[in-house]
């Protein structure tokens, strides 16, 4: 109906009474979702109490838009059935038709049961997955490092480079602040207690002994295992959405030796030398601060140093580096390969790879513990 | 049929990235009603023209109005009257992975939080019907549908809100030719049914053939030709149209267009 006047697009609807004596209710101006915005919940239930009354026509003829907002409103009204008395135009009709013949949501197929025994049961299970896809990884590794021994010319030296660049040279930075931060705090707080003993000078057993074995190794892995363990996943994960796997694949290039195995030899190369970084510069911060408190120079304390911690310490830490950076890099690749192409799978795969990671790494710190609890610690008497 | 109330009106539009200009002084009106579809080479800038109307770039210079209004400084509740009247069905579908059929399409329902959640369900199951997608794949993830049935399924998502302008980005692109043919169709009778004025970024020609009223060539950073198929080709004298129509495919699609 186009007119000069400008269209009413509000939805309005009045009651009247025809010649024949029936009570008919008339739409005017729009039913679309923009007209139906945001009045649409007082508008339905206006209509609804008109609508109980018995014989009631409904005149849709003067509407001067209708969607199918409007349309599965009005159906809803009705009760997903055609009133008795209905007026249409020819196209109302149609969408009406259209109405009639959508079929109701199927059920899901498959039913959550959440029982809390299934849910174990799937956990330990998927643990076992976790393991058998890790260990079938690490052994598809060790194959890998044979056929590069005896092929010394398709060892990936680029990608170990580029590896060792990412996740050694760039993480210089941050393991050098938190390791200074660290050696401060730790030196601030045992010397004030060595110092009402009067045992100030026992401040660089405490430091040295705790952060060249402990600390330094432990800081290191740890934000190593955030850092590029996190990046490894998500670099795979992303690299099996966008096919690119696939891609290697097909040009004959296995991922496993060049993506898995330069990552892992990269970061167990980088690793130890990150943790020599970040505990050369915990023990720098650990003495500045202790100069600064009780007044024990540096010059003293570095003199001393060799004494008080045994050098099998700053291998022990070097060799726990090592096997974390193995660790972090297997299992970052392993949690990598399992990303299914979806966005969810990737977040879900990045954290899953830094919190095992994580755990592992304390894992094998413990491990170090027990196993060389006898070397390089000096037992009083 | 067409009334000449204009839908989208583009005027002195300049695009520029960086020192690279995509655009120059691009002037170009869509009417209510019409298929518009945007061809030229690779590189030269249809997608970044539909992106603008979209509003997912800022001009350099000019203006984009939909509806009358800008994208980028018309407020957030015209903003949101803009994006219920327009829908978008992107290249490659650009489906949520992590939800359903079912919840990809109910997303820009439920969101406007007027609709209860029985009126949402039967209108994605209508959206669903009008695309010729069975309820059987309704609790599907999008991970797990063919390419075909991702265009449907990004189409009704395209619909959800009964949009009363459509962009088509590439419709056709990744389709079998029965399937892209069986596509062509849907669009254009749902065209019919929903009064929908379109405006797609397309490079075939079939598509372009089948459902477009007018077309705009682009090449050299601004628009060289436009009006209907016909028209372009008796007076286009930029090389462009002489090689996309005049090439062996394009005679092919053409000949079905004599024969109407």
């Amino acid at each position: 109906m186009p007119s000069d006047l400008p269209v009413d697009h509000n939805p309005r609807h009045q009651l009247i009474t025809t010649e024949a004596g029936n009570s008919c209710l008339q739409l005017t101006g729009s039913y679309t979702l923009v007209s139906l915005n945001p009045s649409l919940p007082a508008v339905a239930r206006e209509l609804a109490q008109l609508a109980s009354q018995p014989g009631l026509y409904w005149d849709l003829t003067n509407i001067h838009q209708l969607d199918y907002a409007g349309a599965v409103m009005l159906w809803q009204i009705w009760g997903e059935q055609r009133p008795d008395h209905l007026l249409l135009r020819p196209e109302q009709e149609q969408m009406f038709q259209r109405l009639e013949k959508v079929v109701s949501l199927p059920e899901p197929t498959q039913r959550k049961w959440f029982l809390p025994v299934s849910l174990l049961g799937q956990q330990l299970l998927r643990f076992f997955d976790h393991l058998a896809g890790m260990i079938s990884l690490s052994g598809q590794i060790v194959l890998d490092i044979v056929y590069l021994m005896t092929h010394p010319s398709r060892i990936p030296v680029r990608e170990i480079s580029a590896n060792l660049y990412r996740t050694g040279a760039q993480a210089l930075g941050i393991t050098a602040i938190v390791g200074f931060l660290i050696g401060i705090v730790l030196s601030y707080l045992s010397s004030e207690q060595l110092h009402m003993l009067g045992a100030d000078i026992y401040i660089v057993n405490i430091l040295g002994m705790s952060i060249i074995r402990e600390l330094g190794p432990m800081l290191a892995a740890i934000l190593v295992a955030g850092r590029s363990g996190s990046a490894m996943t998500a670099q795979l994960g992303v690299m099996r959405v966008t096919e690119e796997l696939d891609a290697l694949t097909v040009m004959g290039i296995p991922h496993s030796l060049r993506l898995v195995l330069s990552k892992i030899i990269g970061l167990s190369l980088a690793l130890p030398l990150i943790v020599l970084w970040t505990s050369s510069v915990a023990l720098l911060g650990g003495l500045l601060a202790a100069d600064l408190q009780v007044g024990l120079s540096i010059r003293y304390a570095v003199t001393t140093l060799p004494d008080a911690v045994p050098i099998a310490n700053l291998w022990l830490g070097l060799g726990k580096g090592v096997v974390c950076g193995m660790a972090i890099a297997l299992i970052a690749c392993h949690f990598g390969l399992r990303i299914k192409p979806n966005t969810e799978s990737l977040g879900e795969g990045t954290t899953n790879s830094v919190v095992t990671s994580i755990t592992a790494v304390i894992i094998i710190d413990a491990i170090f513990a027990v196993a060389f609890s006898s070397i390089g610690i000096r037992v009083a008497g | 049929m067409t009334t000449a109330e204009p839908v989208i009106e583009i005027a002195g539009l300049t695009t520029r990235f960086g020192q690279n200009v995509i655009h120059e002084n691009i002037n170009l009106t869509v009417l209510k009603g019409e298929v518009l579809a945007l061809v030229g080479g690779s590189g030269s800038g249809k997608t970044t023209l539909l992106r603008q109307m979209l509003g997912l770039i800022t001009p350099a210079q000019g203006s984009v109005k939909v509806f009358g209004a800008t994208h980028y400084d018309c407020g957030h509740e015209k903003e949101r009257e803009l994006r219920t009247r327009s829908g978008v069905l992107f290249q490659q579908g650009a489906l949520f992975s992590a939800l359903t059929v079912f919840d990809n399409i109910a997303l820009p329902m439920r969101e406007l939080r007027i609709l209860s959640e029985t009126m949402v369900r039967d209108l994605v199951m209508l959206k669903l019907g009008m695309v010729g997608v069975e309820a059987q794949h309704v609790h599907k993830m999008p991970s797990e549908l063919s390419g075909g049935m991702i265009k449907r399924v990004a189409l009704a998502r395209a619909l959800a809100l009964d949009p009363e302008l459509l962009f088509l980005d590439e419709p056709t692109a990744g389709l079998d030719p029965a399937l892209s043919e069986s596509f062509v169709e849907l669009i254009r009778s749902l065209r019919e049914e929903l009064a929908l004025t379109i405006v797609m970024v397309t490079h075939d020609l079939d598509t372009l053939v089948a459902i477009s009223d007018r077309v705009v060539v682009l090449a050299n950073r601004s628009i060289v030709a436009l009006g209907p198929i016909p028209d372009i080709i008796a007076n286009g004298r930029h090389p462009f149209i002489k090689d996309f129509f005049g090439g062996a495919r394009g005679r092919n699609a053409l000949r079905i267009f004599q024969q109407l």
